[in-house]
């Protein structure tokens, strides 16, 4: 770390929970880093919440136990919360504050970011549209993820999301173009074993030199957890926008980290809104999920994959809800299909990817891919509906027609959703596998392939 | 009013106080000069823009519209004498700013992100205008007449008009030739005071500009969206809000309104959404071109992005800004549409800041004012006569993103008393594809009455009885179908499978519609009607042929069927002699079953 001077107060007003409160002064600014040191020597890492000439209040990341208020120093550092950014740190683990946890040394950086990062200005952003192919069916062809997008995974505790996250680490790739990705995991609030797993996925794909992983683990504070993934994103930012890299960032588990957030608002006494998290959760989402994205005549972007487990499988808690809001869709895992066996256990009824449309299409991926997507989708969610219907009357009693549904939903789910955890689709093998399925249901039914394509695909 | 343009170049230099206390974009000053509520600050050596929002006689309570980081207390605060305002004049149109009307276009010459702290006038100063007098020296002039105008895009005359709060004698104009907006174009003498006129001129953001007289919304704004047009019709001046929970197409709507409604100005404010949302925009705008004039949408459209990560008090202010210019340009007698994706997190931006005030909240962390606040928005729609005469409008389209998709929260709520249209979308049909994912049982209009008088005189005097015929069939079906999920669509007599076989194709023919088909995205009012006419007659014909005992499979397989469904996509809106074939059509082959069964019998 760097050695630093700045103006040091001795003595506190108060102690509560993760903050600490501090004479006021002139000297003290809105949202700058600050040192403490208790009688315990240690020193931890803290930010300025309130400003006042009467009472400042501080926030401490690692937490307040053994401070007191007499034999506690506060040192200002008279900036924000920095970290190094640097092409090197790709191929390690750091902490939250980009410390090094891999036994190696602390990253020779020329140049240290505020890990809040600023605003990207909305008119130079360059619209996303160049599809990236991640091998996986369910996600290319039917909720297509293109470079620059931020698109999460919305699953449940138990469920296969870190293996999917893992999949799609390793089989990224723009079809045609084989040049690297940089990849950034932001683990927080993790047991070992889930970053561990992380750690030897991308080993075994040989693809950690071009990996750095960030991680808070879950017994590590909750003030910190918050910078975990602020930390991630900056080094992302400057690996894209100053180094011209495609970095593909995987944040997980989000839910851990807005827990953190509503355990820190409730510390700070402040008013909650939904379900006990403060009313600025929309905006703190935000401000992590809007570091996506490409910039104008700049040749790198970053593509955001957020994992969030839903609580109790619902998506309509504020966590999936206030995200959905932001990001560009979602693909969401079921319980259902992962208790019928099927890998991913992605269902694409609600999954979304809002720039699924301009990223696909003759000359991405191919010219029957929209109107295809569009007629499995209506076909499928026809099936689903077949389906409560057949578990009232049986399905006996369903008319021939529904019945060819019925077998058109199972083929679709076990060969054109299901696939290994290493298998690895081309976009044509997935579109003619889509085409594969339609076969199953009456040409009279397919209304939204147009009759060349019907005419091209289906013979 | 002085000319020290809001955010702009020079900066005001009455210090009004010190800052005590610092809590994000929530600041206490205490003060050594008077200011006023709602007047205009400078915070800090960066003199980062805030607003007044509480005063004593020694403190006050300051909203920050930037990043408050670095702040100290002691630092010193400027007023400047001002009500938060925006600087009206040529150049808005084709221009975007934030929440606060800086110039994103212009701020992006100094970097990628948007820096705090960063100014620059929100018209460009230096650029020359054309301008052509109306009006002689000597005529005596009222407010809002038009002194002269300018082209400001190939399809938008600017008029530049008399202040609201101005009258008086023209001593001079200027003539015809290039001006900035700073130069004086025209001086006007009342009660032996002379007020020098430019082409730009400032207004206070939350006050309404004033107009002679209310109109009732009695024309329908004409969007090219079959289910509004046809189904929930909006009146030009009137007010509608777009509910629905993330992925049902709020967004995709809004962009599909603010590309073919036949307004004359378009102001779009992205509101708290996401970024490349607004790069969509600003890429697909320019590009696209507006049916009605074949030029780039961009020429007649103010965009305002403040998006989601960017301060949040901004994003309270980005919606009163895109408010004012649209008054604006009403005042020229355009009709204006005002897109504001989504009010939601203009209203959350509220209780943020509420929260941050300690203000007692009421529902769901809510402040009480917000439903004042929402009137106070939706009250400044409306048709009118202008302060000049010409009739204008400003029509309001409110986006709203109820947390869990859950419609009883209290935005949408409350949002449901000030606006007249509510077009419910649902997320159910919006995961099987079904475009533009409208339920038609949930949404509603108030305009139906008001517009049907123009349907009737300008297209077809059937409108409203077709309207009524095709929402029995789809209310008709939706009963229906409560049976059938719990017994099968076979069980049904065919009279009835015929009603869910017609709602069926009026949906997929007629409902549904694609806003990535280069055909369908936009359908004239003509096209509307003859495809609506199709659908029913073809329902027609058809109880014909079941009633002489046809199964429901043979309706279902006729080709002209397939054909309705595609219609839409093939048959171009300068094309509709191919809807006559189509209804011929349908005549020969529902006249070829009606005989077949016929000889059955």
């Amino acid at each position: 770390m760097r050695t630093e001077s700045g103006k040091v107060f001795c003595g506190l007003k108060g102690i509560s929970g993760a903050l600490v409160f501090l004479q006021g002064s002139t000297r003290i600014s809105y949202g700058e880093m600050v040192e403490v040191v208790g009688d315990d020597h240690r020193s931890r890492t803290g930010r300025v919440l309130i400003a006042s000439a009467e009472t400042v209040a501080i926030e401490v990341y690692e937490g307040t136990e053994g401070l007191s208020p007499t034999g506690t120093r506060v040192r200002c550092l008279n900036r924000g919360l920095e970290v190094p950014v640097a092409a090197e740190m790709l191929g390690r683990t750091f902490d939250s504050f980009a410390r090094p946890l891999d036994r190696g040394p602390a990253p020779l950086a020329r140049e240290w970011r505020d890990v809040n990062g600023a605003a990207i200005n909305p008119a130079v952003r360059a619209y996303p549209q160049d599809f990236l192919q991640t091998g996986i069916s369910a996600i290319d062809g039917m909720n297509t993820l293109v470079r620059g997008q931020k698109l999460p995974i919305f699953s449940g505790s138990g469920l296969p999301h870190n293996q999917l996250a893992a999949q799609i680490v390793q089989q990224a790739e723009v079809p045609g173009e084989r040049e690297g990705f940089a990849v950034i995991f932001a683990i927080m609030g993790a047991n070992r074993d889930v970053a561990e797993m992380f750690r030897r996925s991308v080993e075994e794909s040989g693809a950690l030199p071009r990996v750095a992983m960030f991680v808070n683990f879950a017994d590590d504070p909750a003030v910190e957890r918050l910078v975990t993934p602020r930390t991630a994103l900056t080094l992302a930012e400057y690996l894209a926008f100053d180094r011209g890299m495609h970095v593909l960032v995987v944040m997980t588990d989000m839910t851990q980290y807005c827990e953190a957030l509503r355990e820190v608002a409730s510390a700070k006494g402040e008013v909650p809104s939904r379900k006990g998290y403060p009313g600025y959760l929309y905006s703190d989402l935000a401000s992590l999920y809007e570091r996506a994205g490409r910039i104008e005549d700049k040749p790198g972007s970053i593509t955001q994959v957020p994992i969030l487990t839903m609580p109790n499988d619902d998506i309509t808690h504020p966590i999936p809800d206030l995200t959905g809001y932001i990001t560009e869709g979602q693909i969401v895992l079921e319980r259902d299909l992962d208790r019928a066996g099927i890998y991913p256990p992605i269902n694409v009824l609600p999954s979304l990817s809002r720039l699924m449309s301009d990223g696909i299409g003759e000359g991405r991926t191919r010219s029957d891919h929209a109107h295809l997507s569009n007629q499995l989708y209506s076909a499928y969610a026809y099936t689903r509906r077949i389906r409560m219907l057949a578990s009232i009357i049986g399905e006996e009693e369903l008319a021939g027609r529904d019945r060819m549904y019925l077998d058109f939903g199972r083929n679709f789910e076990k060969e054109f959703i299901g696939q290994s955890f290493t298998t690895n689709r081309s976009i044509e093998h997935t579109l003619d596998l889509g085409w594969t399925m339609l076969r199953q249901i009456p040409v009279a039914d397919l209304t939204r392939v147009s009759e060349a394509e019907i005419a091209e695909h289906l013979k | 009013m002085n000319d020290s343009t809001r955010a702009g170049a020079q900066t005001a230099s009455n210090l009004v106080g010190r800052t005590a206390w610092i809590s994000g974009p929530v600041v206490r000053a205490n003060l050594s000069n008077q200011v006023f509520m709602g007047e205009q600050v400078e915070v800090g050596a960066e003199r980062l823009i805030g607003e007044v929002i509480g005063v004593s006689d020694q403190q006050a309570l300051l909203q920050v519209y930037e990043e408050t980081d670095g702040v100290r207390p002691d630092d010193p605060v400027y007023g400047t004498g001002l009500p938060m305002f925006v600087t009206l004049g040529p150049g808005l149109i084709g221009s975007v700013f934030d929440g606060i009307q800086r110039p994103l276009n212009v701020l992006q010459q100094r970097g990628a992100y948007v820096e705090k702290g960063a100014k620059a006038p929100p018209l460009n100063p230096s650029q020359r205008w054309g301008f052509t007098p109306r009006k002689a020296a000597g005529t005596t002039v009222q407010a809002g007449d038009v002194l002269g105008v300018i082209q400001e895009t190939p399809v938008m005359e600017h008029r530049v008009l008399v202040p609201p709060d101005r009258q008086g004698k023209l001593v001079t104009v200027a003539p015809e030739g290039e001006y900035t907006i700073s130069d004086v174009i025209a001086v006007i003498r009342h009660d032996n005071a002379e007020t020098p006129i430019t082409m730009a001129q400032h207004w206070p953001v939350k006050r309404q500009r004033p107009y002679l007289e209310h109109l009732p919304p009695v024309v329908p704004l004409i969007t090219g969206q079959r289910i509004l047009d046809l189904f929930f019709p909006l009146a030009k001046g009137g007010t509608a809000a777009i509910p629905g929970g993330f992925g049902t197409g709020k967004t995709v709507t809004q962009h599909q309104l603010s590309k073919w409604a036949d307004a004359d100005v378009i102001v779009y404010v992205g509101c708290g959404e996401r970024g490349n949302e607004m790069a969509e925009v600003l890429m697909d705008f320019p590009r696209l071109t507006d049916p009605r004039t074949g030029r780039p949408l961009m020429e007649k459209t103010v965009l305002i992005g403040n998006t989601s990560n960017m301060p949040v008090a901004a994003r309270e202010a980005s919606i009163y800004t895109g408010i004012t210019i649209a008054e604006y340009y009403r005042d020229m007698g355009y009709h204006v549409a005002l897109m504001a994706d989504s009010t939601s997190r203009w209203a959350e931006a509220l209780r943020e800041v509420s929260g941050r005030l300690e203000e007692m909240p009421v529902e769901e962390g809510f402040p009480a004012y917000l439903a004042a606040r929402l009137a106070q928005f939706y009250e400044r729609a409306g048709r009118v006569k202008t302060l000049a005469g010409p009739e204008a409008s400003v029509t309001i389209i409110g986006a709203v993103s109820p947390a869990g998709g859950d419609f009883s929260e209290p935005v949408t709520q409350h949002t449901k008393r000030f606006t007249r249209c509510f077009w419910a979308l649902d997320k159910e049909l919006a995961a099987a594809r079904y475009f533009p994912a409208i339920n038609y049982l949930e949404s509603y209009s108030g305009y139906l009455d008001d517009v049907a008088e123009w349907w009737h005189s300008h297209h077809d005097p059937h409108w409203k009885d077709l309207r009524e015929k095709a929402m029995q069939l789809l209310q008709e079906d939706s009963r229906l179908q409560r049976i059938v999920r719990l017994i099968g669509e076979d069980a049904l007599p065919d009279d009835q499978r015929l009603v869910i076989e017609g709602s069926r194709l009026l949906q997929e023919a007629c409902l549904q519609q694609n806003a990535n088909d280069t055909t369908d995205t936009f359908c004239s009012p003509e096209k509307q009607l003859g495809l609506l006419k199709a659908v029913l007659h073809f329902v027609d014909r058809a109880k014909e042929v079941v009633k002489k005992g046809a199964p429901i499979h043979r309706i279902r397989e006729t080709a002209v069927r397939e054909e309705l469904v595609r219609a839409k996509e093939k048959i171009p809106n300068d094309k509709l002699e191919l809807l006559g074939e189509l209804n011929a059509k349908i005549d020969r082959e529902m006249d070829a079953l009606f005989g077949e069964y016929q000889k059955l019998k």
